[in-house]
C-alpha cells in the first residue's frame, strides 16, 4: 500500500455558457467517508491541479448534503448521479465529474435547470385551496393511497431522470418524467382531483405524455427511487381517457 | 416604481414561502428572493415532523398542554404570549398543510397520524414519512408557484442579500440584491422587507445544517443596526452521524418509534437514558440527550469501541413499520454508512443543530428597525433556552403566518419611494464587491473558515468554560485580521462562489464574535447553554434577553426582562413528569 493514499479527480470545467469546455486533474489527500461534494470542497482549499497550476476553484452546486436538495447532481464517472451520494471509496479513480449533458452550462459543474420548474407551471402542480385561514382538516385518505402519493412527492427536481431520457433535449422534447409524476401526484388528492383535466390538458399537447418513448432509463436512475414509469403508464391512462370523454362531447 | 406598494421576502425556506403565501392573498405583490431555488430551501432538511395538539390519540393533549411544555422545554427564557398564540395555532396550521396536499402519514380511518417527540408525553407531532420538512416546503412552494403564475409573486431565486436598505430615520426601504450567476448588483425598493432566511449552522463548520446556511443575511442585519437576541442559545441534536463534509441528522422521530439509546458496560447494553430519566426515557429534550452522551462518552469512558460514538437502536423494531414511518433516515444512515439500520444499530454522536437565538423581533415579527422583519429560525421569538423537537416547522409557519399580515398592514402606511436611495446603496455594495475581487492575500477564505468551526464548535457548544469562550473571541477577531489578507483564487465574473463566500465569512465571524460573547457573559447554567462553573439556572440575574447591539469595538450586550406572565418559572428536570398546565388539572 502507498504512503499517502489519494484521492485523483478529473473535471470537465467550463468559464462560462459560451466558452469552450477543457479538463483539469486534482489530486486530494485520502480521508474515510469522502463523497464526491466532500472531495471537491477539499479541493477548493487548495485550488492547484497535478500539474501544479494554480487555478480558480471549480464552480457546483450543492445545498444539504444529504440528497434532499436535489442541488448536486453531476455526471459521476460517466454516470449521472448525486454528488452528495457519490462515495469515493466506491469510485474508480480518477474520478470524473462533468455536467449534467441536458441541461445548458452556467459553469461548469453548475447548470440551468429553470425548465423544471417552468414544466411544474405547465402542469399546475399544485393544490388550488381557496385559502390560508382555518377551514378544518382536508379530506380523509386511505393510508395506502398517502403511501403513494408520498412516494412521488419525494421528486428533489434534481434532473437525472430527464438527463437520462432519451427524448429529452436541451431544449424543448419530453417534458420529463418527473413532471408528469407531479401531476399524477396532483390528480390523486380528491381536491386535486376537481382540476385533474387542466393538468391533462397540458400533458396532451406537444412535449407532453405521448412524447415518452417508454426507454424505462428515468426509473433505473431515479435516486428517491419514485416509480416514475408506473406514474407515466397512469398519467397516460388518464389522458387517454380524457381523450375519449372530450370526443363524446363534441 | 408605480404607487402600489411592494414588499420583499428573502429567504425561501417554510418561513419566507409562508409569509409570501400571507402577503399575496392579502393582495401585496412580492419579490421572493433566495440563493437556492427556493424548493432546495434547508426546510427540507427537517425529518421527524410538526407539532399541533389536536388529542386524536384521545390522551387529553391541547394547546395548553402544548404551551407549557415548550415554555418548560426551553427552560423558561421565551417571552410566553407569542408561544402560547402559536401553540393554539397549530392545529389550524396542520390542518391547512393537510389541505394543501402534504401526505401526512395516516391511520386506518384515514386522518392524520401523529407520534411522540422529544420533552412531552403526548403524541402531538404529524408526519410525513421521515422527511416532513422536505413535503412541507413542496407544499408551500406549490402555492407559491401557483401565485408566481397569476403574476403576484416574482421569483429571484439565485440572488443573495448584500444589505438591507436604511434611510436617514432609521427606516428600512428595500435591499440590495447580488444575481450570484452575472454578478451584479441591483437596488429593490419595498415598503416592508422580511428577512427569513435560517439559522447559522456554518459558523460551527460542520453541523447538520445545509451549506446555505451561514447566517450571513441576518448577520448583515445586525451589522446595520437590528438587534441579535439570545446568540448563545445553539441546539446541539444529540443523534447525528459525523462525516468530512457534514454531521447528518438522524432524526429524534426514531426514539419516537420507539428507538433506544445504549452504550455496552460490563458486556451488556446500558440504556442510560432510560435509567437516568425514568419519566421521559429516550425522548428527554435535545440538550439533555446530548449532555449525558457526552457524560457517557467523556466523563464514564463508555464510547462504543472506545470511539466518541453511541447506539441509536431500534433493530428490535419491526422493520416494515419502520421503513413506512422513518423510511427517509434509515435510508441517509444506509447510503453513507452502509449498515441496515433495522438490522444493527446505528452509531451516532452530537451535532450543532439549530440556533434559538436570532434577530429580535416584536410580537409581530419585525426587527427594531421599522419595516425589517424576520421569521423561521433567523428570529428568537419561540423555544427559549431550547428548542423542542417538531416545533421548528411550527415556529416557521406561525411567524410566516403572522408576519404576513403585519407586514401588508405596514407596507400600506410605509413610504413607497425609495428607489433614489436603493441605487445609492447598490453602486456602493457594487464597489465593496469589487473591492473583495481584488484581494490577493495568502489567506484561503475556505480554510480561515474550518478554523472558525472548530473554535466554535469545541468552544461554545455542548461545555462552556469562560477562559474558553475568551480566547475564542481573541482567536475570532484574529481571524478578522487574517480575512484582511484572503487571497482571491477565482477572478471569473460568472457564478463566482468564492468572492460570495468571502463576503459571508466576514458575517459569519461576526456572528460568531454575538455568539460566544452572550455565552461567556451568561454565568449561569440554562436550556442548551451548559456552563460547569455556574451549573445552576439564575433567575435573579439571568431571566432576560440577550440582546446585542453591533458596534465598531465589537457587539454591546444588554439585557431585557422577559414576559413569564402566564407560566410560573420553577426547576427543569425531566427524571418525573412535573409538567402541569396552567389552569387546568392534571393528567
Amino acid at each position: 500500500m502507498a504512503a499517502e493514499r489519494s484521492i485523483a479527480l478529473r473535471i470537465r470545467r467550463q468559464d462560462g455558457p459560451e466558452s469552450a469546455p477543457y479538463w483539469q486533474g486534482f489530486r486530494i489527500p485520502w480521508k474515510p467517508q469522502h463523497n464526491v461534494l466532500s472531495a471537491l470542497m477539499e479541493v477548493r482549499t487548495n485550488p492547484v491541479t497535478t500539474e501544479g497550476a494554480r487555478v480558480p476553484a471549480p464552480a457546483w452546486e450543492m445545498s444539504c448534503l444529504e440528497e434532499v436538495c436535489g442541488s448536486c447532481a453531476m455526471v459521476v464517472n460517466g454516470r449521472p448521479a448525486m454528488g452528495c451520494t457519490a462515495l469515493v471509496d466506491k469510485l474508480t479513480q480518477p474520478i470524473t465529474l462533468e455536467p449534467l449533458a441536458k441541461f445548458p452550462v452556467v459553469r461548469d459543474l453548475i447548470v440551468d435547470r429553470s425548465r423544471m420548474f417552468e414544466a411544474l407551471k405547465r402542469v399546475r402542480a399544485w393544490i388550488p385551496i381557496d385559502g390560508t385561514y382555518d377551514l378544518g382538516p382536508g379530506p380523509r385518505m386511505a393510508p395506502d393511497l398517502q403511501q403513494q402519493r408520498y412516494a412521488l412527492d419525494r421528486c428533489i427536481t434534481c434532473g437525472l431522470c430527464l438527463e437520462v431520457c432519451p427524448q429529452v433535449r436541451q431544449s424543448g422534447g419530453f417534458i420529463g418524467a418527473s413532471a408528469v409524476g407531479q401531476a399524477l401526484l396532483m390528480n390523486l388528492h380528491p381536491t386535486g382531483a376537481l382540476n385533474r383535466d387542466e393538468r391533462l390538458d397540458a400533458l396532451m399537447g406537444p412535449g407532453g405524455i405521448a412524447d415518452c418513448g417508454n426507454a424505462q432509463n428515468c426509473v433505473e436512475v431515479c435516486p428517491k427511487e419514485i416509480p416514475l414509469t408506473d406514474a407515466i403508464a397512469e398519467v397516460g391512462r388518464q389522458t387517454t381517457g380524457k381523450w375519449f370523454r372530450d370526443l363524446l362531447r363534441r | 416604481m408605480g404607487d402600489a406598494p411592494r414588499v420583499i421576502v428573502v429567504g425561501g425556506g417554510l418561513a419566507g414561502l409562508m409569509t409570501t403565501i400571507r402577503l399575496a392573498e392579502a393582495g401585496m405583490p412580492v419579490d421572493l428572493f433566495s440563493v437556492v431555488p427556493v424548493k432546495r430551501s434547508h426546510s427540507v432538511c427537517a425529518q421527524g415532523g410538526i407539532n399541533a395538539a389536536v388529542n386524536w390519540k384521545g390522551e387529553g393533549d391541547s394547546p395548553a398542554r402544548h404551551f407549557e411544555d415548550t415554555i418548560y422545554g426551553g427552560d423558561f427564557l421565551a417571552n410566553q404570549p407569542p408561544v402560547q398564540a402559536m401553540c393554539e395555532a397549530g392545529p389550524g396550521i396542520i390542518f391547512l398543510l393537510d389541505r394543501m396536499g402534504v401526505p401526512f402519514n395516516r391511520t386506518p380511518e384515514g386522518l392524520l397520524d401523529f407520534r411522540r417527540f422529544g420533552g412531552t408525553l403526548y403524541h402531538r407531532t404529524a408526519f410525513a414519512g421521515a422527511t416532513t420538512g422536505q413535503q412541507l416546503v413542496y407544499a408551500l412552494d406549490e402555492q407559491v408557484r401557483r401565485h408566481e403564475a397569476a403574476g403576484l409573486v416574482r421569483k429571484f431565486e439565485g440572488w443573495e442579500l448584500c444589505s438591507v436598505v436604511i434611510d436617514e430615520l432609521g427606516r428600512c426601504r428595500g435591499i440590495t440584491a447580488m444575481d450570484m450567476r452575472r454578478l451584479e448588483v441591483q437596488g429593490f425598493p419595498a415598503s416592508a422587507v422580511m428577512l427569513a432566511t435560517g439559522g447559522p449552522g456554518i459558523v460551527f463548520g460542520k453541523s447538520t445544517n445545509s451549506v446555505v446556511n451561514t447566517g450571513s443575511a441576518a448577520a448583515l442585519a445586525y451589522q446595520q443596526g437590528a438587534l441579535y437576541a439570545n446568540g448563545e442559545f445553539i441546539q446541539v441534536h444529540p443523534t447525528a452521524i459525523p462525516g468530512p463534509d457534514k454531521l447528518r441528522l438522524i432524526s429524534e422521530s426514531i426514539r419516537g418509534e420507539g428507538g433506544r439509546m445504549w452504550v455496552p458496560r460490563d458486556g451488556r447494553p446500558w440504556y442510560f437514558l432510560e435509567e437516568w430519566y425514568p419519566a421521559y426515557g429516550n425522548l428527554v429534550p435535545r440538550d439533555i440527550a446530548t449532555r449525558a452522551i457526552f457524560k457517557v462518552v467523556f466523563e464514564l469512558g463508555l464510547g462504543v469501541d472506545g470511539q466518541p460514538m453511541v447506539y441509536l437502536d431500534v433493530s428490535h423494531l419491526d422493520a416494515a413499520t419502520l421503513r413506512r414511518r422513518v423510511g427517509g433516515v434509515l435510508e441517509i444512515y444506509e447510503k453513507f454508512m452502509g449498515d441496515d439500520p433495522t438490522k444493527v444499530p446505528m452509531k451516532i454522536f452530537p451535532g450543532m443543530h439549530y440556533s434559538m437565538g436570532g434577530l429580535w423581533v416584536d410580537y409581530e415579527q419585525m426587527t427594531n428597525v421599522p419595516g425589517l422583519f424576520a421569521s423561521g429560525e433567523c428570529d428568537y421569538q419561540f423555544h427559549g433556552a431550547n428548542r423542542l423537537g417538531a416545533n421548528s416547522l411550527l415556529s416557521c409557519l406561525y411567524s410566516g403566518q403572522i408576519a404576513g399580515p403585519a407586514m401588508a398592514r405596514f407596507a400600506k402606511c410605509a413610504p413607497a419611494e425609495g428607489a433614489a436611495l436603493c441605487e445609492r446603496e447598490a453602486k456602493r455594495q457594487a464597489e465593496q464587491y469589487a473591492r473583495v475581487t481584488r484581494m490577493d492575500g495568502p489567506e484561503n477564505a475556505y480554510q480561515l473558515a474550518r478554523e472558525m468551526g472548530g473554535l466554535m464548535t469545541e468552544n461554545a457548544t455542548v461545555i462552556r468554560y469562560n477562559k474558553k469562550l475568551q480566547e475564542t473571541d481573541d482567536r475570532l477577531r484574529e481571524l478578522k485580521d487574517r480575512w484582511g489578507r484572503i487571497g482571491i483564487s477565482d477572478r471569473g465574473r460568472l457564478a463566482n462562489h468564492e468572492v460570495s463566500f468571502v463576503r459571508q465569512l466576514w458575517n459569519m465571524l461576526e456572528l460568531a464574535r454575538v455568539i460566544a460573547l452572550g455565552a461567556l457573559r451568561r454565568n449561569e447554567s440554562r436550556g442548551a447553554h451548559y456552563k460547569p462553573e455556574f451549573p445552576e439556572r439564575d433567575d435573579v440575574n439571568f431571566l432576560k434577553t440577550t440582546k446585542a447591539r453591533w458596534s465598531s469595538d465589537g457587539p454591546e450586550i444588554t439585557y431585557e426582562p422577559v414576559d413569564v406572565h402566564l407560566i410560573k418559572p420553577r426547576p427543569r428536570k425531566y427524571d418525573v413528569a412535573t409538567a402541569t398546565p396552567a389552569g387546568s388539572g392534571g393528567r
